[in-house]
């Protein structure tokens, strides 16, 4: 189990070491000079290209060598400085990525975890009823194939414009103010709804086609039929054939983060829904390297915590991992 | 009697084209093609071109109707269509060939250090979100086409197919035919191409499928963020348009709507494709 676990973490340092270096090389590997580009793009604005300048020498570090500015930059990233964004100046890069994380949480977590477990159980329940299997699988592939986008903006016209039923853009209503109010909360959750069933119908279809698969071949297996011939209860195997199948759903789950992130990125530009998407495609627009940089960091870091905590608990459902790694088996 | 040997000879082949799920992804599959292929030659406007009058729902001259600067949308998606069928042919290669490389490889010297260290850096990739890296790259690239936007998806989009298929590559190498070769010192190389490789070839077909897949929707959806192709037009471009002039507000659905939708019976014809090959060539799902 320790063992297990020094494995896994060892990789995500290093996943994290490697993600840094790509940060940092970026800017300053790719073709096409993107620097003096930036510097170029600042030209006209009245002081502009002073301030932007100083920052760029000052956290880019140019004119030393190349060893040295790659371990300023590991200098700077443990002091939290990710540097100061172009776009919202003079605010802090981590400071803006801090605010607009919160949002993603707030969405992304109750997708995720309702759509798995309610997508696992839908495609169960498929699995083992032909006529359910029959109506629902073409309706699961169909979600699955949508892009998350295109997925949100026909759920944007349909509930939003032609019901009426759900604002389309922002967290909340310009008119009100923030606060630990009903009307607040009330008036957040109107807005939260939308982005959030986008992203949970479209991960809903893949969950769900996984577990039917899944059942079908645990079904299918020797163990399922020795049961059968013993005279178990149909509920029975489907029981036992269920704990088999969530184990690589669980799995999927690490897979599949990235594809999910993504999906909720661009969701959040269609809903103008003000998390890290929406943040890194203003950095984007408005060329604040910075910022896109500081939200790619937060990004990986997002994605190494979720990842460790599936591994966490596909220890804890499945006994094999946690007899073969500490030598009990 | 010949058509009988034919058909005997292809197995596969007749279960394919008899299994309902092939037929029917098949021929959307093929008609998208062909929307793609003829589509410009059927519309009388440029991409480009303003065709008409702005706002028009679809109707006899503009099929899917106009944009709200008036250019024709039919036009535009069947170009865009041209160039997602290339990144998908040229991303989907590259993530597959990769993949496969790796995974092989990884997968016959499993236990050595070349499999450590393939699989370290497959789990490394697995892990960095893979549509953050090409946004930093591509919001770094001055100027980008078609050709570099599936380059840089194929090559990090290849990472669960080596996984994959270095497990597959696990269970085939301690078969016998490929002890026989080992100990006829057969090279390496031709282990791999003739005894592993040419038994996993409905299986590397069904992962390029899925690559194909995969490459298109992640070209898309950069293009929905604005760093696809800098000229030419892509389904992601319109949707951009679409939602940046705000068509969901104003109703244009056709404009939002429709390039996504051809995009996703795209990508549903080749999972039924996918889940039909799956029945064929593992006759134990035929059954279902």
């Amino acid at each position: 189990m320790k063992k297990y676990l020094t494995k896994k973490v060892i990789i995500y340092l290093f996943t994290f070491f490697i993600a840094v270096t790509i940060d940092w090389a970026i800017p300053r590997f790719m073709p096409g000079d993107p620097i003096s580009m930036l510097l170029s793009r600042f030209e006209g604005m009245e002081g502009g290209r002073e301030i932007i300048e100083a920052q760029i020498t000052s956290s880019f570090g140019l004119d030393k060598p190349m060893l040295e500015q790659y371990a300023n930059f590991w200098g700077s990233l443990f002091k939290g400085d990710l540097g100061t964004s172009i776009y919202m100046f003079p605010k802090p890069v981590g400071e803006i990525i801090a605010q607009a994380i919160v949002y993603d949480l707030i969405l992304l977590l109750p997708a995720i975890l309702l759509s798995w477990v309610i997508g696992n159980n839908l495609g169960a329940y498929s699995g083992v009823n032909k006529k359910a299997d029959n109506t629902m699988m073409p309706f699961f592939y169909f979600l699955t194939s949508s892009p998350y986008f295109w997925f949100a903006v026909v759920v944007a016209f349909v509930f939003g414009v032609q019901l009426g039923w759900f604002p389309i853009s922002n967290a909340y209503s310009a008119t009100i103010e923030p606060g630990f109010n009903l009307t607040f909360i009330g008036d957040f959750l109107h807005h939260w709804f939308l982005p959030f069933f986008t992203l949970f119908l479209v991960q809903l279809g893949g969950w769900a086609i996984g577990m039917r698969n899944m059942i079908i071949y645990e079904m299918g297996s020797n163990y399922s039929k020795y049961m059968e011939s013993l005279g178990a209860s149909d509920n029975l195997i489907r029981k036992y054939a269920f704990r088999n199948g969530v184990l690589p759903q669980v799995s999927g789950l690490a897979i599949q983060l990235g594809t999910i992130v993504a999906g909720a990125m661009t969701t959040e530009i269609v809903f103008s829904y003000p998390g890290l998407g929406y943040l890194m495609l203003k950095a984007i627009v408005n060329q604040d390297y910075f910022l896109v940089q500081g939200c790619f960091l937060f990004l990986v870091i997002f994605m190494l915590c979720a990842n460790f905590i599936v591994d966490i608990v596909y220890m804890l459902i499945d006994p094999r991992v946690r007899f073969s790694f500490s030598g009990e088996v | 009697m010949a058509k009988r040997e034919f058909w005997k000879k292809h197995e596969n082949l007749y279960f394919a084209a008899t299994n309902g799920k092939v037929i029917f992804g098949v021929i959307i599959f093929l008609s998208i093609l062909f929307l793609a292929i003829f589509g410009p030659s059927m519309t009388p406007y440029e991409y480009d071109e303003f065709a008409g009058a702005p706002y028009l729902a679809p109707c006899a001259d503009h099929w899917f109707g106009t944009t709200i600067m008036g250019k024709d949308v039919f036009t535009r998606v069947v170009y865009g269509l041209r160039s997602t069928f290339l990144v998908g042919l040229i991303g989907g290669t590259i993530a597959t060939v990769v993949g496969l490389v790796i995974g092989f490889f990884a997968g016959y010297y499993s236990g050595k250090f070349a499999d450590e260290s393939l699989m370290m850096i497959t789990n490394i990739f697995l892990v960095i979100p893979t549509l953050a890296l090409l946004i930093i790259l591509s919001a770094y690239l001055p100027y980008r086409g078609i050709l570099s936007e599936s380059i840089i998806i194929g090559l990090t989009a290849w990472t669960w197919t080596a996984r994959a298929v270095r497990s597959q590559t696990l269970s085939l190498k301690n078969k016998e035919f490929v002890n026989l070769s080992r100990i006829s010192s057969t090279p390496v190389r031709r282990i791999i191409a003739e005894d592993i490789a040419a038994n996993m070839f409905s299986y590397v077909f069904m992962v390029f499928i899925l690559q194909f897949n995969g490459t298109i929707l992640s070209a898309v959806s950069l293009e929905f963020i604005g760093l696809g192709p800098t000229q030419g037009v892509s389904l992601g471009l319109i949707m951009q348009n679409a939602v940046n002039w705000n068509a969901i507000q104003l109703g244009l659905w056709w404009w939002a709507i429709i390039p996504g939708l051809i995009l996703t019976i795209l990508i549903v014809s080749l999972y039924f494709i996918n889940t039909g090959l799956d029945e064929v060539f593992n006759p134990r799902l035929r059954e279902m």
